[in-house]
């Protein structure tokens, strides 16, 4: 009895080694996963900053789409997008903000409310080109907006509308319940309370959350294509009623083309997004830095 | 000491008089209801969508019939005089990027994240953190320029007999695509995992891969599974990667090196050129869509039913 123990633990430090052994390899095949993984990114803009950067000059900011890539700029695009967002901005926002006002403060906790939380979460996952046809057929058939910036605006607007909820919804959450006791001892009524207890508070990370949501409608495609977005246009639009172009769908425009320099053009305008994005994610990660030592 | 109604303190007063005035106590009733309509918004959101599908497939399947959409082998819908419409090829072209994805971004996706949980320094996370984040940010438009441009030629070059348009680019692609989506999601579910069940499992002898792989990935089991569904979900909805890179050949073969077209990518197909409004091939988009949507929707509802039926209470 007493020689079998022995035995068995002589076999056990014997083993341990082995044992050692493989999680030191396990351990390294996991830190080539994550090296790989940063190496992607790497690569990734390392290969269209290397062939966009040389196209980036004045002329591409001030010139119109064009069949001639020497002459193509990306003016429309550039300014098209800034018009789709003054749509998109406003309309998520207030329908975002005010749709987690009402489910954190006052929803009662009931099937309805259970519902329409699942009813978000659920339309967080349907793909971006199945808003397209919702916009397809809402906006521009059944409102008649045609293939215009409203129409494009609402469909992304309601494409990020549930990141912006959800976003809200935890930034309201992380109110602390104290705040809002003493707004309403003082006698603050409960609209009172949100606004000027509530709110405030909460407003960062209201900002954080969607901004990202924002980045996201800037860089999204599918639902523009869908929407019957032109990708050729060599005009500005001067209404909402307008038709117009979009940076994704310009870039998507000259990656289709079969000539190198188009997708050279296609690259430098995909530095132009990204930068957009960056300097999006870069203010977003700055109000979270800024406003979290509270 | 007893007050009657006519005797309210002069606070009780002052607060009775502030609620009756007119505008604040308007205000407060109507709030709610405003607040209410525009949570109503998101639900008129869904119902938008699935009626619209719903009835644009029904007009679409006045034309062709329902029979010959889920049994016909073959989607041949711009032939002017015998358009044939069967989803198959489409489903199959789907399932084929979906594929691929997942047996390049699970093993990858796990890896990074037991990396990340189990092993990494604070500092490693917090470089890694940031990467992951901005590779979830890089819009699909970007991903599909890479697929084309970058891994296509170099997968051409070892694998000569590769086409231009194939399943393996893009499929690896929408696979770098759904990693982020993996890796967070499964590495939240890993660090909930209590950190006393780890230093149990450290302290009976275990080695840290015996602690991860015996211990907290069966914990953190529902977690990491629904991340896997949540990231092939993305992989069936991704548009952009297969209409650049794929392809818009509809194909019943199950070759992997030769254009194929997805639902998504027929959809955007169609919407580019210029199908005009009410022919067959219109709505033969939306019957696609529904399709793309029903999958998904199944998809989502499975990642929430793994995460709620099979989560570890601590």
């Amino acid at each position: 009895m007493e020689n079998t123990a022995r035995v068995k633990s002589e076999e056990m430090v014997g083993r341990i080694d082995g044992r050692l052994m493989k999680n030191k390899v396990i351990k390294g095949i996991f830190l080539a996963a994550t090296v790989f993984t940063s190496i992607i990114l790497i690569v990734l803009l390392y290969r269209i900053i290397s062939q966009g950067a040389p196209y980036l000059s004045w002329d591409f900011f001030q010139n119109f789409a064009s069949r001639r890539p020497e002459q193509a700029g990306i003016k429309a695009a550039v300014i098209g997008t800034l018009w789709m967002m003054s749509v998109v901005i406003p309309t998520a926002a207030i329908l975002g903000v005010g749709t987690a006002i009402y489910l954190e403060e006052y929803a009662k906790k009931n099937a309805l409310t259970r519902w329409i939380q699942m009813n978000i979460s659920n339309l967080a996952g349907v793909p971006s080109v199945v808003f397209g046809l919702l916009g397809l057929t809402i906006f521009v058939r059944v409102f008649g907006f045609g293939n215009s910036i409203l129409a494009a605006g609402f469909t992304m607007a309601l494409l990020v509308l549930p990141v912006v909820i959800v976003a809200a919804q935890e930034a309201i959450r992380a109110v602390p319940k104290e705040l809002k006791e003493a707004s309403f001892g003082l006698g603050a009524t409960k609209w009172q309370t949100i606004y000027r207890v509530v709110l405030p508070y909460a407003i960062p990370g209201i900002a954080t959350g969607s901004i990202l949501a924002f980045s996201r409608a800037i860089g999204e495609t599918a639902p523009l294509i869908v929407v019957g977005i032109p990708t050729f246009v060599a005009f500005l639009p001067s209404g909402y009623l307008d038709s117009f172009t979009a940076l994704p769908m310009q870039i998507y425009n000259w990656t289709s083309r079969p000539q190198i320099e188009f997708h050279n053009l296609a690259a430098a305008g995909i530095i132009i997004l990204l930068g957009v994005l960056i300097l999006m994610n870069s203010i977003a990660v700055w109000i979270r830095n800024r406003y979290q030592a509270r | 000491m007893k007050t009657t109604k006519n005797e309210l303190s002069p606070v009780q007063q002052l607060l009775e008089k502030k609620y009756n005035s007119g505008f604040l106590n308007r205000s407060e009733k109507i709030i709610p209801a405003i607040l209410f309509f525009m949570a109503a918004i998101s639900v008129l959101t869904t119902l938008g969508i699935v009626l619209t599908l719903i009835f644009e497939t029904i007009t679409f399947f006045g034309d062709v019939s329902i029979v010959e959409f889920f049994t016909a082998k073959e989607w041949y819908p711009f032939s002017g005089t015998d358009p044939v419409y069967g989803i198959w090829p489409l489903v199959l072209g789907t399932l084929k990027i979906t594929l691929i994805a997942s047996l390049f971004s699970i093993p990858i996706g796990l890896a990074v994240a037991l990396y990340l949980s189990e092993y990494a320094s604070t500092r490693t996370r917090k470089i890694m953190k940031p990467i992951l984040e901005v590779l979830a940010g890089v819009p699909t438009i970007v991903y599909g320029f890479f697929a084309l441009t970058f891994i296509t030629p170099v997968l051409r070059d070892i694998f000569p007999s590769l086409e231009m348009f194939n399943a393996i680019s893009p499929g690896i692609v929408v696979g770098i695509m759904i990693i982020p989506t993996i890796v967070s999601l499964s590495e939240d579910a890993l660090s909930s995992v209590p950190e006393p069940v780890r230093h149990g499992s450290l302290a009976m002898g275990a080695t840290k891969w015996e602690t991860a792989s015996k211990v907290i990935f069966p914990a953190a089991l529902s977690g990491i599974l629904a991340s896997i569904v949540l990231g092939v979900s993305r992989a069936i909805g991704e548009t952009m990667i297969v209409s650049i890179a794929a392809g818009s050949t509809p194909s019943a073969a199950l070759d992997l090196t030769s254009s194929l077209q997805t639902m998504t990518s027929y959809i955007v197909q169609v919407t580019t050129g210029d199908a005009g409004f009410g022919t067959t091939i219109y709505y033969s988009i939306y019957s696609v869509g529904f399709t793309l949507f029903v999958f998904t929707l199944l998809m989502n509802v499975l990642a929430q039913f793994i995460s709620k039926r099979f989560r570890e209470e601590y």
